[in-house]
């Protein structure tokens, strides 16, 4: 068995938080809270390990591959490293419709990478998402909690620029 | 101005607030119901405003009420759906983050009215910022005493939780939403039972839109009959449309339902017409899932009627020449826009949020991507074309929940009324396939 | 008021009356028709997902969709849709349409051919060969030709232990072995993982699947996702003869069926009903470890279904009953011939002439071979 859970342990601030989503459900159903804790898990760690989920198995007493089941089946977990910031685009149709292409190509050759890739000095990380519930406010994308909206190439310069420092 | 119930005071600085929520009249429609009503008078109201499930299926929300079981020490619950995911639609978005405190009013009524003490609000986990814009609401409300134990000294108690999503649009399916809710894949399940007798934790459940709960304030307030006095027929009230494509204004529009398409479309009051200098080619009227129409088919119905934005309005025709008025996720299309690569690029979407669990959908979405994707990269045969539309034959109405339906329909309804563009595409391969390239045939165009 | 008995409730699956308790499923009434009558084993929709021992399996394959003509006695609507068999129950009075419904056919149809889209077809070379269930479904509703041009799913490699071999690109994703995984053992290690038709059986962190009923999971498997490792390549299902046999076991019931090539026992499984359905899950002592016939006691030949590959080479005449298959063969091929003669229609005269035909044709090729 793997003894890295303390290496993945949640800070006490967000263990605290992490037993208040729990204590959220009613008894028994502390499984409610998984999703809410692996996105803490993420805050935490910018990504969710495997040894993460063992960990976020043992504090909902789930056993760990019915965290593995969630963790790939949702597609907001990176289930691997990724940059310091992850630009999540929306490659949905009314986004396109918007310019979308344009500009998420223009992101794309300014950073020098595609998606599901991290640039090499570890700053930035695409991602192509589905529709991000913006499209009369595309093109969009998302970093960590932030929505950017009706972007053009001068603002995604911008924002790369601000994000870079 | 047409009549706006939920959007009413949505640029009012500072409405997110409980105090400037309060002041324009906020949570009056708790204490009504909560002090002067019995729960079976709030269900009785709703009933009687005939308002329609918001979230894309439009059933009427009081009869869904009605058949929430209610076997003795069970508890119930209401879960309201803000996993707004369909291509096209924003807003819930819009309205939780402007006015968080309508939908924690609509959830604090709704709840006393099915006899639910834990609610729940499951937004989609990229709206985190909503959440917490939410969370805030829930805590200055509580602070208030309009939710907690013992809600305005009446006895009842509600709690309400916001629960983020994992970024899975098939959450959005009821059912499905219930499961990810107890922290399982978004799996559909299958129905019968109904959430409304086995629903969250195997107890009575209702799940329903943020729109529609947002509507139960006015409701309370004005009554179900005044309510039912606005809109058109069984369309009854109001509708956030969001519009989004080649339009002058995109936004998310409060609309009295009846109103024309046309006017919706050109007036400056909402959409502002076309881009400067383009022609109208094609409609997506409600959200993603629904048939998309050819310019022809918009304005009017093929009877010649106008078109209006109404659940009947909008289906006039069936799918031969009709569409839905779904979520109302208004989506315009204009002679630059190709419907080949709109339709690969809306079947890539369900393709990815197909679930997998059943086989017609998990095999279906992905097959139909990809000889999509081959049409519109130049290398389509001319069989291809009735190959599609056999599979959305063979995926309709098979699957365990709707995302087979809305992953068929897109494709079908493309092909009916486009295939002289796909067909395009498939014997001028190297020209359909340049960047930009779009089909300029005799099509009919606004 | 007259004394009450039990309330049955009465339904027509494909014009065949059948009474069953409330709360049967459509698909248990139908394999009651075919229980009490072997001719009708036609007419049971076909189920690749659902699995009676394993309660919660169902209703993901859409192989058993049929159509309900009538809801019950007291709504005689039909169903908008066609409606999962397996997990559907009967009312009183309704009426459901199987192999009568010719949407029903087509739609079955479309889910063979969805679950073969993305098949490797590698039977030739694939363990589960003769006794796949995919296979038989393919052969009853499909066609002769793919009309799928695509490439193929295909997954990375994952072992999963000593004893199971996964092959996830033959996966059709019934969830059985993982209800198994739930139901029966101690702790589910393997699930789900990704999503959509990235969906794969998996453990996620690459480990074995290591518990003492874990070996359940390759006799419920209906394709050759799940195999067993110790029987790997060693045989056809064909040439090998069940026995079945039982032990004294401490772990679990130790009747099983043993599977010999020759006098060597090459494979141990559970035994299984005549719809493909373990009857008494076994432990991985009884399925790996115990390979001589002295560990056993036998009690005589398996019973095999004619139509079965399985029982072929091992011919009993006084067992000999025409295979459903040829049946609808040779009703689909039946074409009246314009003569005067009257047909034979005495199934005995039938019988014989057709026993006398064979008898014939082996003595020309007799011939045919010491020519």
């Amino acid at each position: 068995m793997t003894d890295t859970p303390n290496t993945v342990a949640f800070t006490p601030e967000r263990l605290v938080k992490a037993q208040e989503m729990i204590a959220r459900y009613p008894e028994g159903r502390q499984k409610s809270a998984l999703l809410p804790i692996l996105h803490l898990m993420q805050e935490q760690m910018g990504w969710v390990s495997s040894e993460a989920m063992d960990y976020v198995a043992e504090l909902l007493d789930i056993k760990p591959v019915e965290v593995y089941e969630v963790a790939t089946f949702y597609t907001m977990f990176h289930l691997e490293p990724v940059g310091k910031h992850v630009i999540e685009y929306c490659r949905t149709g009314p986004c396109c419709l918007m310019g979308g292409e344009e500009v998420y190509a223009h992101l794309r050759q300014k950073l020098g990478i595609n998606p599901g890739e991290t640039t090499t000095d570890g700053k930035f990380t695409i991602k192509e998402v589905e529709c991000l519930a913006a499209c009369g406010w595309g093109p969009v994308f998302q970093v960590r909690e932030k929505y950017y909206m009706n972007l053009t190439n001068e603002k995604v310069d911008e924002i790369i620029d601000e994000l870079s420092k | 101005m047409a009549r706006k119930i939920l959007t009413e005071h949505i640029n009012v600085p500072g409405i997110e607030t409980f105090e400037v929520y309060r002041k324009q009249g906020g949570y009056t429609a708790v204490e009504k119901a909560i002090k002067t009503m019995t729960p079976e008078e709030v269900v009785e109201e709703a009933k009687k405003s005939g308002v329609r499930g918001r979230g894309g299926a439009g059933f009427p929300m009081g009869m869904k009420w009605g058949f929430l079981a209610k076997p003795e020490g069970v508890p119930r619950y209401l879960v309201c759906n803000a996993d707004e995911s369909e291509p096209g639609t924003f807003k819930d978005h819009y309205l939780m983050k402007m006015i968080p405190h309508l939908l924690i009013e609509g959830m604090i009524v709704s709840s006393f009215a099915l006899g639910a003490n834990k609610s729940f609000i499951y937004v989609r986990g990229e709206l985190m910022y909503v959440i917490h814009i939410l969370e805030k609401a829930i805590e200055e409300a509580k602070a208030q005493g309009f939710l907690g134990k013992n809600i305005l000294g009446s006895g009842y108690d509600l709690e309400l939780v916001v629960q983020p999503g994992g970024g899975a649009y098939i959450c959005g399916e009821e059912t499905a939403l219930l499961e990810s809710l107890e922290g399982k894949r978004g799996n559909p399940r299958n129905k019968p039972p109904f959430p409304a007798v086995k629903g969250l934790y195997q107890c009575p459940t209702v799940v329903n839109n943020v729109e529609s709960i947002s509507n139960m304030p006015w409701i309370i307030n004005n009554g179900g009959e005044a309510y039912a006095q606005i809109g058109v027929g069984r369309s009854t009230g109001t509708k956030l449309i969001s519009a989004s494509g080649h339009i002058q204004k995109p936004g998310v529009y409060e609309i009295e339902l009846g109103l024309s398409v046309e006017e919706f479309m050109n007036s400056d009051e909402y959409c502002g017409g076309i881009r400067k200098g383009h022609h109208l080619k094609a409609l997506v009227a409600g959200g993603s899932s629904v048939p998309i129409l050819p310019a022809n088919l918009i304005m009017k119905t093929a009877n010649g009627e106008d078109r209006l934005m109404s659940y009947e309005s909008l289906s006039d025709g069936g799918f031969a020449t009709g569409s839905m008025l779904g979520s109302g996720g208004f989506i315009v299309f204009d002679e630059t826009a190709c419907i080949v690569k709109n339709t690969w690029n809306f079947s890539r979407f369900y393709h990815h949020e197909s679930c997998g669990q059943c086989s017609p959908c998990r095999e279906g979405t992905g097959w139909m991507e990809k000889v999509l994707h081959r049409i519109e990269h130049g290398h389509g045969s001319m069989h291809d074309v009735d190959l599609l539309v056999d599979i959305t034959k063979k995926i309709e109405g098979n699957t365990i929940c709707p995302l087979g339906d809305a992953a068929s329909w897109p494709v079908a309804s493309a092909i009916r009324h486009f295939r002289d563009e796909f067909v395009w595409h498939i014997t001028h391969p190297s020209e359909a396939s340049a960047p930009g390239a779009v089909y300029r045939g005799d099509m009919a165009l606004v | 008021m007259e004394e009450t008995k039990p309330q049955l409730f009465k339904i027509t699956f494909d014009g065949i009356e059948v009474e069953v308790e409330p709360g049967t499923t459509i698909m248990q009434a139908a394999r009651k028709i075919a229980e009490a009558d072997e001719s009708q084993a036609a007419i049971v929709p076909p189920a690749m997902c659902y699995y009676k021992p394993l309660p919660a399996s169902g209703g993901k394959c859409r192989a058993c969709l049929v159509r309900v003509a009538q809801g019950s006695a007291k709504d005689t609507r039909p169903m908008p849709k066609l409606v999962p068999s397996c997990i559907t129950q009967v009312q009183d009075g309704m009426v459901v349409e199987n192999t009568t419904n010719e949407a029903v056919l087509e739609a079955r149809k479309g889910i063979v051919e969805f679950l073969l889209i993305n098949h490797p077809l590698d039977c030739p070379v694939c363990d589960q060969a003769g006794e796949c269930h995919l296979q038989d479904f393919a052969f009853e509703h499909g066609s002769a030709k793919t009309r799928y041009e695509e490439e193929r799913r295909t997954f990375e490699k994952e072992d999963i232990g000593p004893f199971v071999q996964l092959h996830m690109t033959r996966c059709i994703l019934c969830y059985r072995c993982v209800y198994t995984a739930d139901q029966i053992t101690e702790k589910r290690e393997h699930g789900v993982m990704n999503r959509g038709d990235a969906s794969e059986i998996s453990t996620y962190i690459k480990k074995s699947i290591d518990n003492d009923f874990s070996g359940n999971i390759i006799d419920v498997c209906p394709v050759g996702a799940l195999t067993d490792k110790t029987y790997r390549f060693k045989n056809r299902v064909w040439f090998s003869k069940p026995e079945d046999a039982h032990c004294n076991c401490d772990k679990c019931s130790g009747k099983v069926t043993l599977w010999y090539r020759g006098d060597e026992v090459i494979r141990v499984t559970a035994r299984k009903n005549t719809w493909g359905e373990v009857t008494e899950f076994i432990c991985n002592t009884c399925r790996f470890e115990r390979k001589k016939t002295s560990d056993w006691v036998l009690e005589g030949p398996t019973k095999v279904k004619r139509s079965s590959v399985i029982s072929a080479n091992k011919y009993r005449s006084d067992l000999v009953k025409k295979p459903d298959f040829a049946l609808k063969l040779a009703a689909t091929q039946f074409k009246n011939i314009d003569d005067s003669r009257p047909y034979i229609t005495d199934p005995e005269t039938i019988r014989n002439q057709s026993i006398e035909n064979n008898d014939k044709a082996n003595h020309r090729s007799l011939l045919n071979q010491n020519n």
